[in-house]
């Protein structure tokens, strides 16, 4: 499937044409994109970091998952909120850009194993899953989303 | 001292030029400084999310505090190596840069609010830190280092952009 239809479409939306005219919209998107990414990270490593043993060991795995979720979920919503304009003000930049779909790519596998495995983990009690696919998992998240911010920042330079 | 001699100097040194010109090791520097966001802000924001009353409600501060503080710290100093390259890559126009000065400012006065707070409120965490409604004190230094830290970010992103050189 060609992709280029859509990206043009994309690129020539109201919003889009909107955010390119304007000298401040886009520094202030970006700005925004990266508070969020604090936050995203900050969710995503509080848990990561106790499914390996370390940072906040003496709470429970599953309520510390359930502190984290809102911000999770609230801190992604922001990225996808900000990060959808952004694509709609350079689209056609960004489907000839490689780390652009690496990005994409990472972002999919990244949710869909936070919303299954991963979540699954969390909430199971720690008899039933032993501290090696405990530590796999948080080892295959922090990959995965280290995987998105990466190539996510170097639609910059390619 | 004359600051601009020296920062010109620097400028022309072996390394700043080597970063300049580098293919690679420019966009991995700043790739780094931008991703450890999450390990030091990520970390920060949450211990001040605790204090604020936002975040983590059930877990003492204490141990919010001190079990994280590492992690924090660890972000700082890749922060500062990361952050201190870029700067190397081109100290004169950084420098002269109204967002870069404005986020060097941010910085000093969110350590003098954590210091504070490591010496003040937080000497007796052990009679507040387990509650879940915490001092107003504690509170105050938890918003200032949220909004500090956010315009941290936001000035370290706008000095990129040539807008004020």
């Amino acid at each position: 499937m060609d992709w280029l239809p859509m990206f043009e479409w994309l690129e020539a939306t109201s919003v889009g044409v909107a955010i390119r005219e304007s000298l401040w919209l886009f520094p202030v998107i970006e700005c925004l994109h990266l508070l969020a990414l604090a936050l995203l990270g900050g969710a995503v490593l509080v848990v990561d970091l106790r499914l390996l043993g370390l940072g906040l060991r003496s709470q429970p795995v599953a309520a510390l998952g359930r502190s984290a979720q809102p911000w999770l979920v609230g801190s992604l919503a922001a990225m996808v909120a900000t990060g959808v304009p952004m694509l709609l003000s350079e689209a056609i930049k960004c489907y000839y850009s490689p780390p652009f779909w690496y990005k994409m790519g990472f972002l999919v596998i990244a949710t869909l194993f936070t919303s299954t495995v991963r979540r699954f983990v969390v909430a199971a009690d720690s008899g039933r899953i032993g501290p090696f696919w405990r530590g796999a998992t948080a080892i295959a998240s922090l990959g995965l989303w280290f995987g998105v911010g990466f190539s996510g920042r170097w639609i910059a330079f390619y | 001292m004359e600051l601009a001699p020296f920062l010109e100097r620097l400028e022309s040194s072996w390394a700043s030029v080597a970063i300049r010109e580098s293919i690679l090791f420019y966009p991995l520097v700043e790739t780094t400084h931008v991703l450890t966001l999450c390990l030091f802000l990520g970390m920060t924001a949450t211990w001040d999310l605790r204090l604020v009353g936002l975040a983590m409600r059930g877990v003492p501060v204490s141990e919010v505090v001190d079990r994280l503080f590492p992690w924090s710290i660890a972000g700082f100093a890749i922060m500062v190596v990361s952050g201190s390259l870029l700067f190397l890559s081109s100290p004169v126009r950084a420098s002269g840069n109204v967002f870069f000065q404005i986020k060097m400012v941010a910085i000093a006065l969110a350590g003098v609010n954590a210091f504070v707070f490591h010496n003040t409120v937080f000497r007796w965490v052990a009679e507040w830190g387990e509650s879940r409604q915490v001092p107003a004190r504690a509170r105050v230094a938890g918003f200032c280092s949220l909004g500090l830290w956010a315009a941290v970010v936001v000035c370290g992103r706008m000095q990129a952009y040539n807008w004020f050189d």
